[in-house]
């Protein structure tokens, strides 16, 4: 399986992406934002950091970067597009996926393990996983997820809330939302479920003698789903 | 041009003295711009005037040593060609008049200085020290700063691991803000800052030059007074997304081999990074500073010369290799500017449309900068107090523990470090909150434990224990994660050196940290110094800071101090006289504040470490803790909060007060826990090497039973632990 992971100046965790997709197998390639073409992937990332140091907005000068041209067409026509924590903000700026990412409810920056709830498993993302609830990390100053009654109904009647958080028993409340998303979402995806923006970060936690190793659950299904 | 004279020379803060040395050595009166040099090379914060004479005296080799003090940073050896580049900095005056951009300011400078030695910044640490509680200003310097560090770390996506945080009314008008940074290098392609050969291009890259920061190194050699609001201009302006790609372009130029030296520009600028370059080479430079890139118009050189505008380095190329340098710095889109070259003259000679603007040899600056043998005085060791024991009848161990659990000094600081990213490159393999960050040297089995500390309080009690002390708590933090210390840095945060009691403060706490370092081999690789600490005359307690860095060969076999299984045994290594003095007990429970500190025993400290080690390579131990602030108990709780269990301690077998025993702050101690069936081979070792133990009790699955006392939840500890700072943050 070939993946391609885009870097934005201001990436910061397109090398911990790289590890954890060579990790499970995939044969990735680093693209810089200002070449045109994505070489011929299964799977594209977006990877966190503080793509163009976030000025302006989260995300929003990446959303209107070169290499962006390509990756909609990518995912128009179907492609698997992930992104992560900084690539969920800038799926939202391009609008391939609904939605805003606030500032975190008490206006910090939020470095800690969370759980989340897979909530579908009807695409290629979670088909078959084998854990309900996996334990992530999140790092974050703007992951409360925000978006109007009507965008929030139709995620709902498209299934399209891919994790929501909750504690390690799949029980959601307020207590367990970290950054005060809307509806506990912590992932959706677009309407084809070929694209998922998530804030946690699967790729920090792959690895025993790292805080979680729940990770390998989302990598593993993942290539499997591809093959 | 202005007239210069000894009034515009005192208000760049020289001293009469300093300006007419200035007009011998050149043998007229400097222009401003070169008066501006003057002011900045010879400061207390770039010509380490004051402390020169004493550092020179620190232990600073070892077999693991490839870098002593005098570069950007210091160099160990982790063998396997790989070498960490480390070094911690102040940026306190800053901080206190501008919280968030002063610390991350601070932040930004010391990445700069380990990554201009061609090195990957891999961890981050902090020491920050602010007022009391109760001072109106605490909060909200609390809060920037805390802001700024994460603000300009997570930014750049190197992880924050690790640090320490106090408070205490000394700092009220100066808190301190000390940032730390390890990297990683290949030791074979380590960057210096010594420039060589004659006409080589001089080039400037990262951000425009502003006005900001200018005089920023002449604010951090004064006090404070009324009017420190005014000098807030002169705090810099941090962009940590063109640091990060200032950063990727500088590696990915290091990866060639074009580069000659390369200096970032810290404080002063322009003036000490191309001084420093020339100097260390004995070279000449010349810059044609209609050349810089200026942020502002109409900047003058007398401001480009000393703007310290972030994120911005000097480097020395071979000839002919500018066409394939600027790809890079195009590539990254920062400015990229050949802005001048060596040259044979030994002088600094600048030009600005067309004239020449400042010529001055460049020995009178840096080897001629003054050098001061202040006057000191020595502290004398206070006398031991007798503590009434019949007031220690009416104290309960459990209400003790719990508010001694719940203290500024004591709490959980997660409310801190969880604004910072500590995962991020997902090498991060203990977290703060722990004895040490430890981080994985990236693709390989190794892994780094890393840490910061510092004691004012005995260090105010008495300078040489202090200094002692804190590099042996240093040793023991990096030993309790199973780690093999190698080197440290230090920053010393002190008060006036023209006083002759904080002089003397700086002089004994050296000497002390010099004596530890010694006898643990555990020498010191860099450094700073930050004086003046001082607002209306009222100085901050010596903190000298100290940032160790050990190695940990096979990560698998590192140690955590999270108390792990029920019926494991509970052990103190190291022996407990019950050194009340200076503790955490006397101050905040009998308000006993006079005293010495903790005596310190540098044979059993490393001896106790040393065997400490050998149980961890054995296997033999499951957790682990130094004993430090709060004596045994304390350390204790602190693990079985981390573990979430409880623990039970036995009937005391030792003649001394429960009190003493459980709260004293004696030197050289850990907690281990083993399992009961280890307990002959632990006890054998123990013995074999001499080393004093006490067999304390054991982990319960969630009750803390001590005595006859009520009994507690673990829950109960974890609550007193980790409300305070939260409470006092956002209620």
């Amino acid at each position: 399986m070939r993946s391609a992971v885009i870097i934005f100046p201001g990436s910061n965790c397109d090398r911990d992406m790289d590890v954890a997709l060579k990790k499970f197998g995939f044969k990735n390639q680093m693209i810089w934002h200002n070449d045109m073409e994505i070489p011929k992937s299964d799977l594209i990332v977006l990877p966190g950091g503080f793509s163009y140091g976030d000025y302006l907005r989260c995300g929003s000068i990446a959303g209107k970067s070169k290499i962006i041209k390509s990756v909609l067409e990518f995912a128009n026509s179907g492609g698997l597009v992930l992104g992560i924590c900084n690539g969920f903000q800038i799926l939202t700026e391009t609008g391939l996926l609904p939605g805003v990412l606030l500032q975190n409810k008490y206006q910090k920056f939020i470095c800690k393990n969370v759980h989340v709830k897979i909530n579908d498993k009807e695409n290629k993302y979670f088909k078959n996983i084998k854990k309900e609830v996996l334990e992530l990390h999140i790092a974050h100053n703007e992951g409360n997820y925000f978006c109007s009654d009507d965008e929030l109904k139709s995620l709902i009647n498209n299934n399209q809330i891919a994790i929501t958080y909750c504690n390690e028993n799949g029980k959601e409340a307020d207590r367990y939302n970290p950054n005060g998303a809307l509806s506990n979402i912590a992932g959706i995806f677009n309407k084809n479920k070929n694209i998922l923006g998530m804030m946690p970060h699967p790729e920090r936690v792959i690895d025993k003698s790292l805080s979680s190793d729940d990770g390998n659950f989302f990598f593993e299904n993942l290539i499997e789903n591809l093959k | 041009m202005n007239e210069v004279n000894e009034h515009i020379a005192i208000n760049h803060g020289l001293k009469k003295e300093e300006f007419s040395k200035i007009c011998d050595l050149l043998k007229r009166t400097p222009n401003l711009t070169e008066l501006g040099i003057f002011s900045a090379m010879w400061n207390e914060h770039c010509s380490y005037k004051s402390s020169r004479l004493h550092l020179k005296k620190l232990n600073t080799k070892g077999k693991k040593v490839i870098q002593g003090p005098g570069e950007n940073a210091g160099v160990i050896d982790i063998e396997d060609d790989d070498a960490i580049v480390f070094k911690i900095e102040s940026h306190n005056h800053p901080s206190f008049i501008e919280p968030y951009q002063g610390a991350a300011t601070g932040v930004g400078g010391i990445m700069r200085d380990v990554f201009t030695m061609g090195a990957r910044p891999i961890a981050n640490l902090n020491s920050i020290h602010f007022g009391s509680p109760q001072h109106p200003k605490t909060k909200n310097l609390l809060r920037g700063v805390v802001k700024g560090i994460g603000g300009y770390g997570n930014c750049m996506g190197i992880p924050t691991v690790g640090g320490q945080t106090s408070f205490d009314d000394s700092y009220n008008g100066n808190i301190l803000v000390n940032a730390m940074t390890l990297g990683l290098v290949n030791k074979n392609k380590i960057f210096y800052s010594k420039a060589a050969g004659v006409n080589k291009p001089v080039i400037y890259v990262g951000s425009k030059t502003g006005r900001d920061g200018i005089h920023g190194a002449s604010m951090a050699s004064a006090i404070f007074d009324d009017k420190i609001e005014e000098k807030k201009p002169t705090v810099q302006v941090g962009d940590p997304f063109t640091e990060k790609l200032l950063l990727e372009a500088c590696l990915e130029l290091m990866a060639g081999k074009s580069i000659i030296s390369i200096q970032d520009m810290g404080a002063a600028g322009l003036t000490s990074s191309s001084i420093e370059m020339a100097s260390k080479g004995n070279l000449g430079i010349e810059l044609n500073l209609n050349k810089v890139p200026c942020r502002e118009e109409k900047m003058t050189p007398y401001e480009i010369m000393l703007s310290e505008s972030q994120e911005r380095m000097l480097i020395v190329l071979e000839n002919g290799k500018e066409t394939e340098a600027k790809k890079i710095f195009d590539k990254w889109n920062l400015d990229f500017a050949v802005i001048g070259k060596t040259t044979k003259s030994k002088k600094i000679e600048l030009f600005f449309d067309n004239n020449k603007v400042a010529e001055i040899p460049i020995n009178i600056l840096a080897e001629n900068a003054p050098i001061y043998d202040r006057k000191w005085k020595k502290t004398k060791l206070p006398q031991k107090i007798k503590f009434n024991k019949d007031d220690f009848k009416k104290l309960k161990t459990t209400e003790v523990l719990k508010k001694i659990l719940s203290l500024p000094n004591i709490c959980s600081k997660e409310w801190i470090w969880q604004q910072y990213d500590h995962t991020v490159m997902g090498d991060t393999i203990q977290k703060p909150g722990s004895d040490s960050g430890v981080v994985r040297v990236h693709g390989t089995n190794k892994a780094v434990a890393t840490s910061v500390d510092s004691s004012a309080v005995y260090c105010y009690a008495h300078p040489l224990t202090g200094g002692k002390q804190v590099v042996c708590e240093s040793w023991r933090n990096l030993i309790s994660c199973g780690s093999r210390p190698i080197a440290i840095t230090n920053c010393l945060n002190f008060g006036n050196p023209e006083k002759e009691k904080n002089m003397g403060e700086f002089v004994e706490c050296v000497e002390g940290i010099n004596e530890a370092s010694k006898f643990l081999d555990y020498p010191v690789v860099s450094g700073n110094v930050s004086f003046y600490n001082e607002t209306k005359d009222k100085g901050i307690k010596p903190t000298p800071a100290i940032g160790g860095v050990g190695l940990i060969k096979d990560y698998k076999k590192m140690i955590t101090m999270d108390l792990k299984k029920e019926n494991n045994l509970i052990l103190v290594v190291g022996k407990t006289e019950g050194h009340l003095d200076q503790s955490i007990f006397a101050i905040n429970i009998l308000n006993e504040k006079k005293g010495p500190p903790p005596e310190v025993n540098l044979f059993n400290e490393k001896n106790n470490g040393e065997t400490v080690l050998k149980l961890m390579e054995e296997g033999l131990i499951n957790s682990a803790h130094d004993v430090s602030l709060g004596g045994i108990i304390t350390a204790l709780s602190k693990m079985a909060i981390k573990g979430k269990k409880g623990f039970k301690l036995n009937k005391l077998k030792v003649l001394i007060n429960k009190f003493d025993y459980y709260f004293g702050e004696d030197q050289g101690r850990y907690i281990i826990e083993i399992e009961g069936k280890n307990l002959s081979k632990v006890e054998k070792i123990l013995k074999d090497n001499s080393v004093y133990y006490d067999d304390i009790g054991l982990v319960t699955k969630n009750e803390i039973i001590i005595d006859k006392e009520p009994i507690l939840h673990i829950d109960d500890l974890i609550k007193s632990n980790m409300s305070w700072l939260k409470d006092y943050m956002d209620k």
